[in-house]
């Protein structure tokens, strides 16, 4: 398919020029001026949807099919907080606005929604208070850090390090070292959970705090959270919770109620926002009552007439870590969706969500390697190990899925877990979609037997087969300039 | 129960198959003690409550003031195709194209929204996006630390306060040595920066046009930089690009900006777009997804995110960044805004904003007792206005009667107490300007 | 089964060394650019750099990987393999030969005492299985 750039046609227009009418010329120096205007293509607008439309036929979303992404929490999308995102009166409003004096009545409703969103997310999750403006889970992560900092600073503590399972995700180490910590990683043990020994001993004086996911990045929750919590908060740690698998505890176990100091979330996974191709996410974080201090400047507020102020008063706060009140139409959107799921609402996603990934679990385990025999949360890891005799590997696997009308589940993570397939129905699929995507899977592993070459030409069915990533990577092209 | 499919009659045979006769089994891991009671959340509404409800908030905000606000954040028009396109559902609703097979829609957009940034910014390559223009100038400042192995920065004050503070925070315990350093009439001062510039430096951040609204051409800050082995970063507002001199032709290193002027609402701040480009020898340094060409056996084109030992996921606490999600359907939002105004739509637009924006400084500047506060600098769309009262008062008076007039310096400047930084797009008619000058008048 | 040449020394983080005349050549062995597979990028170090013996000298990256290559001794650094730049793959075809990544000049050649002979990195590698 052609770039856009090469479906240009010098001459052709998409719109009208709007005419100006103020009567003025501004006749800049032309030493201030471009050379040449910027090489952007020339179409007609029929040339620039014909275009998307057909980009977007090469796409996969939610609303195509099955996307079971491991830690993604690919889940639908209501359309409603779509719609309400839309809204004049959201989409309309200049973010300076209330910083004008006589500005804040101007956004009541804005700020209204951002408060009620810390009010419901505090008791979703057990925290004091929430700051809405980190712009993703990573910025959250960035965040706690710099929180966890600023606390230990504040106590005059000397604390280097922090915590981190081997399993986690990489953007808790990448976080922490932005924040200015040395990483220490904690091996896991055979049951896939931070190894409890190891964890001790690594524990002294100098740490600053354990970041973990709970349930982990093997879908387990681990039993003795409230131990390992106690055993942190003994040095004087912090507990950081990596919301990226809270769609397994949402409605029934708060992360403030098993010994977590912070929390981020991401709205973009567990509260239904679109992912976006990539984003925007959104990575509300929350806080206990000793931490409240160290949030970002500004938090709403509300006064005793019941109208909001945005309060930058905050002496010891870590300062400003986005331009504004974080991605509004995002926590917008996620709002919406805790509106409509409500209090029986959350509990009944992750009842489903985890039985629907227990039930994969049940189905495939005769067919793929086990790393853990448990029961697992809302994701479970297996891995193509059992396939391997055969020369075939978890990335086979995964484009066979694609020929078979499925997104394939994540692949090599968690790290820990050679040729891993993690995958995350999430609650809102249907039995008869499992049972395909089951059936699927069953068919692959056989394939795997009888006919190996089958599945490593994979995929068939797309525009493009496996590209040479390595020859791409070697010499880069990366714009059409 | 919304959004889940899933009868009763289905979950009991779904548990059968798992062996276990009841759901709260699945959470036998989680003990007891450990499971929260009941939450204390409101029911759960239908769609239409839920819309009545959240309708009501959008109607006690007041977008209907004529508004002269910019300050990085602009309200231009965007046309109907624009959202038309980004609203279909395979880009909302997909997410990082880990599997380029099925993923070449977004992989493709990715790529040619880096050529996009690098056609506008006249630089070589560009990252998939960041997350605003703050968080972008940010990690091209921690950029020129690696590439230069430096410690040491000079930010001059004529860049955004809100992206200046947002770096200083960042910063601030890191042991980074940050300079910042006094503009002159709106611009930076070279003998200032001469000043500051020594072989500990490794960048120079600039901002076109600067936050005041003055236009620059930094090349010879560039050349300033380049000469102590410091590389200069700059930040810039992608509008003015459709006549403004380059970053790449200033010889910047990094160039960085806000790319909600492209098509993106102004939404109470987010979400936004952080674009980042820079020079081929650097990109193995650059923050961010990438996409690059590829072919596959039969030598038909495609694309995948590539360079990936950069990130996380891959370096961990050694990445050139933390970030994961970044603003893709904002960037591809930036592309279709882009490909609809043309290379001719973009140069004309930007031309419009700039007559309105001189029409403005002329009208105002006859208000008894308005000046202009740098009289002999060359403009874009914004300017500052030396009011005869405080801003403050005169802002609150414009606000109730409909006109949110422009931002008051003095929130980050407390001796400019008089002045008012004025924004005009194409969306301000010579109306809504004259109105601005004639309720001026009457509250002056 | 991995490659081991005789002479020359390695190290546990999985770089060679081969001394000639006080200045030693620098590379990665045959195990390692197996587990990183096919080698993108080099992130060659700059000549004349200072490094002492197992400090990070410089890394290599492929698709799905990334590694940092130490130094197996305290020195300077004297040569890289610019070819490297077009060619990373050499470090896969040949890394022994014309995958060779820095030449260092040895400022305590004392200090090869504590790397490994190939004997002993051959087991070092046995029992890491």
């Amino acid at each position: 398919m052609k770039l856009i750039f090469e479906k240009s046609v010098p001459g052709r227009r998409a719109g009208r020029r709007v005419p100006t009418d103020a009567k003025a010329s501004a006749r800049i120096k032309p030493e201030l001026l471009r050379d040449r205007p910027a090489a952007l293509p020339e179409l007609s607008e029929l040339d620039v949807v014909r275009h998307f439309t057909e980009l977007s036929r090469r796409n996969y979303g939610v609303d195509s099919g099955f996307y079971p992404l491991g830690s993604c929490t690919m889940k639908y999308n209501p359309k409603a907080a779509e719609r309400l995102a839309r809204l004049p009166g959201f989409a309309g409003l200049h973010p300076l606005l209330p910083q004008l004096p006589g500005g804040e009545m101007m956004v009541q409703g804005a700020l209204a929604v951002l408060h009620e969103m810390d009010r419901l997310l505090r008791e979703i999750c057990g925290m004091a208070a929430f700051t809405m403006q980190p712009l993703a889970g990573a910025h959250g992560e960035l965040t706690g850090a710099m929180i966890i900092a600023a606390y230990h600073r504040d106590k005059g503590h000397r604390k280097t390090t922090l915590l981190i399972p081997d399993s986690a995700h990489g953007t808790n180490p990448a976080s922490a070292a932005i924040a200015g910590y040395e990483v220490r990683s904690i091996p896991s043990d055979a049951d896939g959970e931070i190894d409890f020994g190891q964890l001790a001993e690594a524990l002294n004086d100098e740490v600053a705090g354990l970041m973990l996911t709970c349930p982990n990045t093997l879908g387990l929750f681990n039993p003795r959270i409230r131990e390992i919590a106690d055993k942190v908060h003994k040095v004087d740690g912090l507990m950081y919770y990596d919301g990226a698998n809270l769609n397994a505890l949402l409605g029934r176990c708060r992360p403030g109620d098993i010994g977590f100091d912070i929390v981020h979330l991401n709205l973009h996974k567990t509260f239904a926002t679109p992912h976006g191709g990539g984003g925007p996410g959104a990575g509300p974080v929350g806080v206990v009552k000793k931490l409240v201090p160290y949030l970002p400047i500004s938090l709403v507020r509300e006064r005793p007439d019941g109208s909001f102020y945005l309060d930058y008063d905050l002496p010891k706060s870590i300062g400003y870590i986005a331009p504004f009140y974080g991605n509004f139409a995002v926590i917008l959107r996620a709002y919406a969706y805790v509106l409509m799921l409500g209090r029986d609402g959350l509990r009944r996603v992750s009842e489903n969500a985890v039985l629907n990934a227990n039930y994969i679990l049940a189905r495939l385990k005769p067919y793929y390697g086990l790393p853990v025999a448990r029961l697992c949360m809302h994701e479970c890891v297996l891995s193509a190990s059992r396939q391997a005799k055969n020369g075939v590997r978890a990335i086979d696997v995964a484009k066979a899925v694609i020929d078979r009308g499925f997104h394939p589940p994540t692949v090599y993570f968690p790290l820990t877990v050679p040729e891993a397939i993690m995958i995350e129905p999430t609650e809102t699929e249907s039995k008869e979609t499992l049972d395909e995507f089951i059936s699927a899977m069953i068919e692959i592993a056989d394939l795997a037997e009888q006919d190996p070459d089958a599945i490593k030409n994979c995929p068939k069915t797309t525009p493009v087969g496996r590209l040479d990533e390595v020859a791409a990577a070697r010499k880069p092209d990366l714009a059409s300039l | 129960m919304p959004f889940i499919a899933n009868t009763d009659e289905q979950r009991r045979q779904m548990l059968a198959a798992i062996g276990l006769s009841s759901l709260d089994e699945l959470f036998h891991d989680i003990r007891p003690e450990l499971r929260c009671k009941d939450l204390n959340l409101p029911e759960g509404l239908g769609e239409q409550e839920v819309h009545d409800r959240i309708a009501a908030l959008a109607d006690h905000n007041s977008t209907g003031l004529i508004s002269f606000l910019g300050g990085g954040v602009y309200d231009h028009f965007i046309p109907a195709a624009v959202d038309a396109i980004v609203s279909r559902s395979e880009f909302t609703t997909s997410y990082t194209p880990y599997q380029p097979e099925i993923s070449q829609g977004n992989l493709q957009a990715i790529f040619e929204f880096q050529s996009a940034v690098c056609r506008l910014t006249e630089m070589e390559v560009a990252n998939a996006s960041l997350y605003d223009g703050g968080t972008a100038l940010y990690e091209a400042m921690m950029m020129a630390l690696r590439v230069t192995h430096r410690n040491r920065v000079i930010v001059d004050d004529s860049v955004s306060p809100i992206y200046r503070t947002m770096i200083r925070s960042y910063t601030s315990n890191l042991g980074i040595e940050l300079i910042e350093t006094l503009s002159a009439k709106g611009l930076p001062d070279r003998d200032a920066l001469r000043e500051k510039l020594n072989g500990h430096t490794a960048a120079v951040i600039v901002q076109n046009p600067t936050f005041f609204g003055c236009i620059d051409d930094a090349s010879d800050i560039g050349e300033l930089a380049h000469a102590c082995g410091a590389l200069l970063v700059t930040s810039v507002y992608p509008i003015s690009l459709g006549l403004l001199k380059t970053p790449g032709a200033m010889g910047a290193d990094i160039a960085t900006g806000e790319g909600q002027s492209l098509g993106l609402p102004l939404s109470f701040g987010g979400p936004y777009l952080g674009f980042m480009a820079t020079r081929k020898a650097l990109v193995h340094k650059m923050p961010g997804r990438i996409a690059g060409r590829a072919f596959d056996s039969q030598g038909r084109q495609g694309f995948v995110l590539t360079l990936q030992a950069r990130e996380q996921h891959i370096r961990r606490e050694k990445a050139t960044s933390n970030i994961c999600t970044n603003e893709a359907l904002c960037a591809l939002t930036a592309l279709v805004y882009l490909s609809l105004l043309g290379k001719h739509g973009l140069r004309e637009l930007a031309q419009t904003c700039a007559d309105k924006a001189y029409y403005a400084q002329q009208r105002l500047r006859k208000v008894p007792g308005v000046t202009v506060r740098f009289p002999d600098r060359w403009f874009f769309n914004e300017f500052v206005l030396d009011l005869p009262l405080p801003a403050d008062k005169v802002i609150r008076k414009l606000i109730q009667r409909g006109v949110a007039a422009g931002f008051p310096l003095v929130r980050y400047w407390p001796e400019m107490d008089h002045s008012l930084l004025i924004a005009v797009t194409e969306k301000r008619t010579k109306k809504e300007i004259d109105l601005l000058a004639h309720l001026l008048e009457t509250i002056l | 089964m991995s490659k081991i040449p005789e002479g020359l020394l390695y190290s546990k983080d999985h770089e060679w060394i081969r001394v000639e005349g006080g200045v030693g050549t620098v590379g990665i062995t045959d195990h390692a650019q197996h587990a990183l597979g096919d080698v993108t990028f080099v992130d060659l170090p700059k000549a004349g750099t200072e490094v002492s013996q197992g400090e990070e000298a410089c890394a290599v990256e492929s698709c799905k990987a990334a590694a940092s290559v130490f130094a197996p001794a305290s020195g300077r650094i004297v040569e890289v393999n610019a070819s490297l730049a077009d060619d990373p793959g050499r470090i896969n075809a040949d890394c022994y030969g014309e995958g060779w990544i820095y030449r260092l000049e040895l400022s305590d050649p004392g200090e090869l005492s504590r790397l490994q002979t190939p004997e002993q990195y051959r087991q070092m590698l046995a029992s890491e299985k």
